[in-house]
């Protein structure tokens, strides 16, 4: 997981003939081969042509008809879609904070102090389990009426609540059941980042009399970054995509209060045939993606490490 | 592979169009194929039924076999819609009202008229207008097969302990204002953790102990709970079938939604809308939390199988303009990309035929289209211990139905209304306020 950039092509077309001659880089395509050509068949040309199912007016059994940007232009008008927009975006910013940190409190707490490796495979449990398997489970552990959390917050005193069913507390419950499956595998992502920080800082920084607090700010997080990245824009990009736990759960409700943008494209794309408008609202959060992923590329310096 | 597949769909599409003109060739060639059918229905408890006609149809069509495949309701449309775009749906499958108007417009489904021309069926021998819900602009698009109505069921020993009698389900009333002697025995029925009943002055809402009733209202139609009410009175969802204006911004709907909602609401009688959305009225009715629930005549044997304690069915309430339920039915439609139209068509037949309804019938799962075999169904039921003569008296009474809202656009219609539907219910916002606006949406698409 080296994300580090050092060489410095000097003389890249000498440098570019001779290991052609040397059949590396041919031998180098070769090995690609297999990931490009999947990469292509399975993404390439689905995207492009997703590109253009946008630009039509289509419900897959009669011929897909030409309308231009008409879908974009109905899109931006649309207020359900930019209700979907917000709704996701909540959920984003439910989810990602507070996975974040609580995986890095266990990342650091197993760094710092938990040896063996096979504490460390507890972490991976709950990512192991299967989406809707977890969703599904989540949905009777919360039920109002027969869940076992209602029935502890009765025992204690505590007036039941709705969870799903309540279009306030929907969204956060949703988050809830995605954080407790991802961030085991969130945590572990960063202890493996947290191994390649040299040990020795540590030791210097106990000599000097640092607490466990200031190594953390002061040797572990700015070391962390371009691990950091590639985890926030995985899990960003990843939040964005929440579909299975609210297909499983709550279908969208109570009052759209969970119908987040893929929930919304699958209705318009499966339920109502309407696959060019679809495909538009797609194309539009595959943009939005790519700026959000462009931003912290370049806001966290994904590039540097500080180790090289 | 698309190409193909489109080509395929084409040449099939043809034949179809070709196949009402040349029936009895068809029927010719399909004397001597065995074939085997695919048929599609969502009802498990509808299974043994079906295989029976199954059975019965290959003795008499030796040539012609029908492989049932049955999957729960979402599953089995989303089946159908990802079927009918592969071109591998099932030939015949069972329809229904909210369902078919989509395909029709994207032409899935085969016009049988002229095959019903040809064999001189008679459209006339079922139940009330049950055929006319399955024809548009002179085309058909299925045979019913059953119909089904709705009642109020009851947890025997609750009705006992709160001092109630069968007897009042046959006079109850209801209207938008007070309620009605309905809202008092739902009142009555409902106990809070101190035993008091709804209409004790001590009672404590905060803290029910037993519903008096269990009915969700965050539902598109409402066939099993707020349209019973909303029709009671006299307000309808359009005007006539295949209407192209709804009437959600009628003050009789708006009244008649909000006094349902604050029936759990503002009084705590009727079980919370979170719960009976999460787990159906008919768990939390077989749960014993709730005392009454109301549903269609296709859960009587579900209840039968499920519930452990005495339960028995009553009469709807009746309304301002008296006591109404929706009257909604099935058919049996063909695919157009069937490549065995002629033998399809032979089946949707023999299951809209007296033969095939009796046997369905006899079975006492649902009450089949043709009234003779409705009959038998209910004294099938009867022989199980089930009295269920209030479905039977809701159908037979005189403007004791209204038929299902068939529209198009029905998809974006369930989306927004139900939307609209849970908002007044959880009381996000007032029935005055979402119905109107849902309204104007949906009246928007046509």
């Amino acid at each position: 997981m080296d994300m580090s950039v050092t060489s410095s092509a000097s003389q890249p077309k000498r440098r570019f003939l001779h290991e052609w001659r040397r059949g590396e880089t041919l031998a180098a395509w070769l090995f690609m081969l297999p990931a490009l050509i999947g990469f292509v068949v399975f993404f390439g040309f689905p995207a492009a042509r997703g590109f253009y199912i946008g630009l039509t007016e289509w419900n897959l059994l009669t011929e897909p008809e030409y309308i231009g940007l008409e879908n974009y232009r109905e899109l931006i008008q649309d207020d359900e879609f930019w209700h979907s927009m917000w709704v996701t975006l909540y959920y984003v910013l439910l989810n990602i904070p507070l996975q974040t940190v609580l995986a890095l409190v266990i990342a650091v707490v197993f760094d710092r102090f938990v040896r063996g490796s096979g504490w460390r495979s507890l972490l991976l449990l709950p990512w192991l389990m299967p989406n809707v398997v977890v969703a599904l489970l989540f949905l009777w552990i919360l039920d109002p009426g027969l869940g076992i959390v209602n029935e502890f917050f009765e025992a204690v005193g505590l007036p039941s609540q709705s969870f799903l069913g309540s279009v306030d507390q929907a969204m956060p419950s949703i988050a809830g059941i995605n954080i407790w499956r991802h961030v085991g595998y969130t945590a572990l992502l960063l202890i493996a980042g947290m191994q390649r920080i040299p040990r020795d800082l540590y030791d210097a920084g106990a000599l000097d009399g640092a607490s466990e607090v200031k190594m953390f700010r002061d040797i572990t997080l700015p070391l962390l970054r371009p691990i950091m990245v590639f985890v926030l824009i995985t899990s960003i990009v990843g939040s964005f995509q929440i579909f299975d736990t609210i297909a499983v759960t709550t279908s969208g409700g109570p009052v759209d209060a969970t119908r987040v943008i893929y929930w919304y494209i699958y209705q318009e794309a499966f339920e109502r045939f309407n696959f060019g408008y679809a495909s538009a609202a797609s194309i539009i959060l595959f943009a939005i993606l790519v700026v959000v992923s462009l931003v912290q590329l370049r806001l966290l310096r994904a590039n540097e490490s500080d180790l090289s | 592979m698309v190409m193909d597949k489109k080509l395929n769909r084409r040449t099939i599409a043809a034949a179809a169009a070709a196949a009402p003109f040349a029936p009895a060739l068809l029927k010719s060639a399909a004397a001597q194929d065995a074939v085997t059918l695919r048929y599609g229905l969502w009802d498990a408890n509808q299974l043994p039924a079906y295989q029976a006609c199954a059975d019965a149809f290959t003795e008499a069509n030796p040539n012609i076999t029908i492989e049932i495949e049955q999957l729960a309701w979402d599953d089995y449309w989303t089946n159908i819609q990802t079927g009918m775009l592969s071109g591998s749906n099932y030939d015949v499958f069972t329809n229904h009202l909210a369902k078919y108007p989509e395909f029709v417009s994207l032409g899935q489904i085969v016009d049988i008229q002229p095959f019903v021309d040809e064999d001189g069926v008679d459209t006339t021998q079922y139940e009330g207008e049950l055929a006319d819900l399955w024809s548009r602009d002179g085309a058909r698009y299925g045979l019913p097969k059953d119909w089904d109505t709705v009642a109020v069921i009851y947890n025997e020993d609750m009705l006992t302990t709160a001092g109630l009698e069968p007897g009042v389900f046959a006079e109850w009333t209801w209207n938008p204002d007070d309620g009605g002697s309905f809202r008092e025995t739902v009142a009555q029925l409902t106990l809070d953790e101190n035993g008091n009943n709804g209409l004790s002055p001590d009672f404590d809402r905060d803290n029910v102990a037993q519903y008096g009733l269990a009915m969700g209202l965050g539902d598109a139609y409402g066939q099993t709970a707020w349209s019973l009410f909303a029709c009671s009175t006299g307000w309808r969802f359009m005007d006539e079938p295949w209407g192209e204006e709804y009437h959600f911004d009628d003050e009789r709907v708006i009244q008649s939604i909000q006094s349902l909602a604050d029936l759990g609401l503002v009084d705590g009688f009727n079980a919370p809308e979170e719960e009976v959305a999460s787990l159906n009225v008919e768990t939390v009715f077989s749960a014993g939390t709730a005392a009454l629930i109301f549903h269609g005549s296709w859960m009587i044997n579900w209840m039968a199988d499920n519930i452990t304690f005495p339960f028995g069915f009553g009469n709807l309430p009746t309304g301002p303009e008296g006591r109404i339920c929706m009257f909604n039915g099935l058919a049996d439609s063909i695919w157009t990309g069937s490549e065995h139209q002629a033998e399809s068509w032979e089946w949707v037949k023999f299951l809209g035929s007296p033969e095939a309804q009796q046997i369905v019938g006899g079975t006492a799962v649902v009450f089949p289209a043709i009234p003779a075999a409705a009959e038998t169904a209910l004294a099938a039921f009867q022989e199980k211990g089930l009295d269920v003569t209030p479905y039977l008296e809701q159908a037979q009474q005189e403007n004791g139905t209204f038929l299902f809202p068939i529209a198009d656009n029905a998809s974006e219609y369930t989306a927004t209304m139900t939307a609209a539907m849970q908002a007044v219910a959880l009381g996000e916002a007032p029935a005055a306020e979402a119905l109107p606006e849902a309204n104007e949406d949906i009246n928007d698409l046509f």
